[in-house]
């Protein structure tokens, strides 16, 4: 009984977090303008860090925890350089 | 589908109740990434996403691993730090590049007018 529970439960949180980058994706897509591109591109690497997450309990493997982390701080520095760059027009002055 | 057979009940209901609770508040901030009309409004939006809807699926997680292996495991917290911390640092990065430019961008509006004037001053 638990199993089912937990199996549906991981099964609608792939699916409301893959409608979350589809939002994402639409938002980096249309976006009208640079910023709004970048604001959307760092929520689509928090939201495909949490698909991992999940992806970890579905299978439960501890592999996709290191992913997670290394999506992590991926977002961050890319983020904080286009921010920069958005800003001053170049990354390392 | 295996390795999530052998959980007791109650471990089971706590990880699905805060993997479906994180998931919603993170497709709820999407949606908000979509909907909301400038971008001073959509920069809010995704931190629903970044510290509720990752804080339960982290909890869950937390939740599934200690139960599964019968140890308390707790490097999920690393994650959790990690985006509790530099989620407002990007964004305020994020709105301060977006408030620069939208002032450069007035700057030359206007001496885009007053260049027009000096040019033709009957007008």
């Amino acid at each position: 009984m638990s199993g089912i529970v937990l199996v549906w439960a991981v099964g609608v949180a792939q699916i409301f977090l893959l409608a979350a980058m589809g939002c994402n994706v639409w938002r980096m897509i249309r976006g009208p303008r640079a910023q709004d591109r970048v604001l959307a591109f760092d929520a689509l690497y928090v939201n495909g860090m949490l698909l991992l997450l999940v992806f970890g309990i579905r299978t439960g493997a501890a592999l996709y925890f290191e992913m997670a982390l290394v999506i992590a701080l991926l977002g961050f520095v890319s983020t904080a350089a286009l921010a920069k760059f958005l800003m001053r027009g170049e990354v390392i002055e | 589908m295996s390795p999530v057979a052998d959980l007791p009940v109650w471990a089971a209901l706590a990880t699905a109740f805060f993997l479906v609770a994180g998931s919603g508040l993170a497709l709820i901030g999407s949606i908000g990434l979509v909907r909301l009309k400038t971008f001073y409004e959509r920069v809010h939006a995704p931190t629903l996403g970044t510290t509720w809807g990752a804080g339960g699926i982290l909890i869950a997680s937390m939740i599934f691993f200690s139960v599964q292996q019968s140890r308390p495991v707790l490097h999920e917290l690393l994650i959790t730090a990690f985006v509790t911390v530099t989620t407002p640092v990007t964004l305020m990065l994020l709105a301060r590049a977006a408030l620069y430019r939208d002032r450069a961008e007035e700057r030359q509006a206007e001496l885009d007018r007053q260049a027009a004037m000096d040019a033709d001053p009957k007008s």
